[in-house]
Order: C-alpha cells, then sequence, then structure tokens
C-alpha cells in the first residue's frame, strides 16, 4: 500500500503539494534508499513506512492511539488530550521541516567515505523523531494556557481559570493554592465559582511565573521530564511519582516562611 | 584521568554531602528573600535563613547603604531574625549576598511574583 501510493506521489506532486509535506518528504527518503543502496538503510524505510501511514491526519490519529494507550493509567481529561494534540501538530510540522532539509542533503551522499558520528547520529534522531516523537525526548512541552486575571476591586485579584490550569496539571487545588499564597505572600480564598481570589494586586505575568517554579518542582519529573506525575502524600511527606519513568522523589514541603505584617499596626495586637 | 579512576572508587562516599553540608533536618540552609506587598506600588522585601554567626545588624547597615532603603532586622518567634528591607530588592539583595560571599548562589531562594 504505501509503495503504491509513493507512485502516485511521485507521479502527482505537483496537485497535492500544497498539504503534503510528508509524503514529499516521504519521497525524497526513497530517492536516498535507492541511491546508497544499503540494505540497512531499506529496512528502515520499511518500517518507516510502516509506523507512519499515509497522510498527515491518519498519521496523527496514530500517534494519539498511543498516547492514549500509554497515559491510560491516569484519568486523561478532556483537555489536557486537546492540548498534547495540539502539541504534536505542531511538533511534526517541525519535524516535517526538518527531514525534508536533511532529506535533500545527506553529507555522504555520492561517495564512499566514511560516515561521521554526528551525522549518523544527527539521522537516528531524525528517524527516531518521525517514527514515534515521544522517545526522541526533546521539544516535547505540556503546553499550559496563560493565567486569566482580573481586577477585583482595587485590592484583590481573582485567577479565573486557576481550577482548569490545576486539571491540566493533574494537581489538587489546595495544594497549588497553598503554594501560590505561600509565593506570593498573601491570602486568598476559592470562591462560589472556583476561582482564587488573592488579596493584592498581581499581573498575571506573576502568577506565570510562580505557577512555572510550581511545575518544575511538584509536577516535572527530573529524571525524563516528563509531566505525568503523581504527589502522594506518604505520612506527612510529599512524594512524586512519575508515571511514564517509574521514579520517584521527594519534594520539599510548602512553607510559608516570614510575612512581615503589613497595615496598620494597630490591626493585630 | 588518571586521577579520575584513583578517585572514583575508593573515595567516594555517598553521605559526602550531607556530612559537608552539616544539614540536620535534610533541608539545604536556603536563603530566602521574600517579597511582599503593601498598600499602593510599595512592597517589602524579607531575607529569612541567613546563617547565626553573621551580624545582622552589619550586613543590614550595609544594604541599606548599597540599595538607598531603610529597613530592620526582626525578630521571628520561630524562624529567628529576619532582616526587612524597604520596597523590591529581591535582586539586589541576592546579588549583593553572593558578590560579598555571605551566600552561595544556588543557596538562594527567590520568592515571590
Amino acid at each position: 500500500m504505501a509503495d503504491e501510493n509513493q507512485n502516485d506521489v511521485k507521479e502527482e506532486v505537483p496537485e497535492i503539494a500544497t498539504f503534503d509535506r510528508t509524503k514529499k518528504k516521504k519521497k525524497k527518503k526513497v530517492v536516498i534508499s535507492e541511491s546508497t543502496n544499503n540494505s540497512v538503510d531499506k529496512l528502515a524505510e520499511k518500517t518507516e513506512n510502516l509506523a507512519v501511514s499515509d497522510g498527515p491526519e491518519t498519521a496523527f490519529s496514530g500517534l494519539k492511539k498511543k498516547k492514549k494507550k500509554t497515559v491510560e493509567s491516569s484519568i486523561l481529561k478532556e483537555e489536557n488530550g486537546e492540548t498534547r494534540e495540539d502539541l504534536d501538530e505542531r511538533t511534526g510540522e517541525n519535524e516535517e521541516g526538518e527531514g525534508i532539509v536533511l532529506g535533500a542533503s545527506y553529507p555522504w551522499e555520492g561517495s564512499d567515505r566514511d560516515y561521521h558520528y554526528e551525522e549518523l547520529l544527527g539521522r537516528v534522531f531524525n528517524i527516531l523523531r518521525e517514527k514515534n516523537p515521544e522517545l526522541a525526548g526533546d521539544r516535547r512541552r505540556t503546553v499550559m494556557r496563560p493565567p486569566q486575571v482580573l481586577r477585583e476591586g482595587t485590592k484583590k485579584t481573582v485567577f479565573v481559570n486557576f481550577m482548569d490550569l490545576c486539571k491540566t496539571m493533574h494537581r489538587q487545588p489546595d495544594h497549588v493554592m497553598a503554594f501560590l499564597l505561600a509565593e506570593l505572600g498573601t491570602s486568598g480564598s476559592l470562591d462560589g465559582q472556583q476561582r482564587l481570589v488573592v488579596k493584592g494586586r498581581f499581573a498575571p505575568k506573576n502568577f506565570e511565573g510562580i505557577l512555572r517554579r510550581y511545575v518544575n518542582e511538584y509536577v516535572i519529573c527530573i529524571g525524563c521530564k516528563s509531566p505525568d506525575t503523581i504527589l502522594s502524600k506518604e505520612n506527612r511527606l510529599f512524594f512524586l511519582r512519575c508515571e511514564k519513568c517509574g521514579s520517584g522523589r521527594s519534594v520539599a514541603p510548602i512553607k510559608a516562611g516570614f510575612v512581615a505584617r503589613v497595615g496598620r499596626r494597630n490591626a493585630g495586637s | 584521568m588518571s586521577e579520575l579512576e584513583t578517585q572514583v572508587p575508593s573515595t567516594f562516599d555517598p553521605f559526602a554531602d550531607a556530612n559537608a553540608e552539616d544539614s540536620g533536618a535534610g533541608t539545604k540552609e536556603y536563603v530566602h528573600v521574600r517579597v511582599q506587598q503593601r498598600n499602593g506600588r510599595k512592597s517589602l522585601t524579607t531575607v529569612q535563613g541567613l546563617k547565626k554567626e553573621y551580624s545582622y545588624n552589619k550586613i543590614l547597615k550595609d544594604l541599606k547603604k548599597e540599595f538607598c532603603c531603610n529597613g530592620t532586622v526582626v525578630q521571628d518567634p520561630e524562624l529567628g531574625q529576619v532582616i526587612q528591607l524597604q520596597g523590591d530588592q529581591r535582586k539586589n539583595v541576592s546579588s549583593f549576598l553572593v558578590q560579598a560571599g555571605i551566600v552561595k548562589k544556588e543557596n538562594i531562594k527567590l520568592h515571590g511574583f
């Protein structure tokens, strides 16, 4: 099936060139494998064809399936799935671009010199990225929506999509809230619509910075950088366990630290 | 290369870090630099967790002189002495402490937004 399709592509490239970047790339790859005349290469190409089914849509659906299988154990939120898909599409496009560039000019093409280590390394990483991007490791980032912040009156700030972000991070809102409030050094609470109301004026950028720190400390796995982690409490200590690689680590408890007394002096005591 | 070979098998002590840091509770001795909002666009910077050996008042005096701000040393029942400075001086404080050699860069934690 794949072979047929390639032949088709060779004939019909000008017509469908607008959207079929994967096919284009594939064509070039095939040419290379013929020219280098390397059995290993051919094998690789075959497996590639098997793995990446034709057309961008089907390829991505395949990816999605894979993802879902891997993440089955954890509760996959719909939004999270969406972001993943976006991400996949984006990275996919990038890879295609690279693939075209690199596929067009393998440096050892046409000459019978030895391969350089870097070249082969680049090649293997490109193939890896095409076939299963989750193994390549880099550039895979979870997308979190920017925090939406409203001002309530002049002295309070409302963090609108707080719950949303907690869900994307798979963290208890209480925990996130404790961290946010400790870092901001203020007090706050959840209101009726599950928004976070914080005392003080804060810009969205402030929240973003703090959330970033939160993710680094309490969400991301240090070993494999994956955000699929579970935070659990075992006899008063918080432990982070990675769903991808199975590693675990302890995380620091949230401490508010010193909070200076602000405001009218006679209000406190 | 030869050094490495001699070192690795014999003198690797997994508890070397712990002993060297002298960390009683397993936590590193971080210096926490926080910022706190006051009314309007005013803010406070607090420096907590400096080593007890240092003379807080002398550090404070230099900080005040350097950043042209006022400040105090506050006695906290749980956390000991805490330096308070007027205004958002987090960056200044951290660079000052590192430059003066009071704290190492990796032991400073900046909090706040």
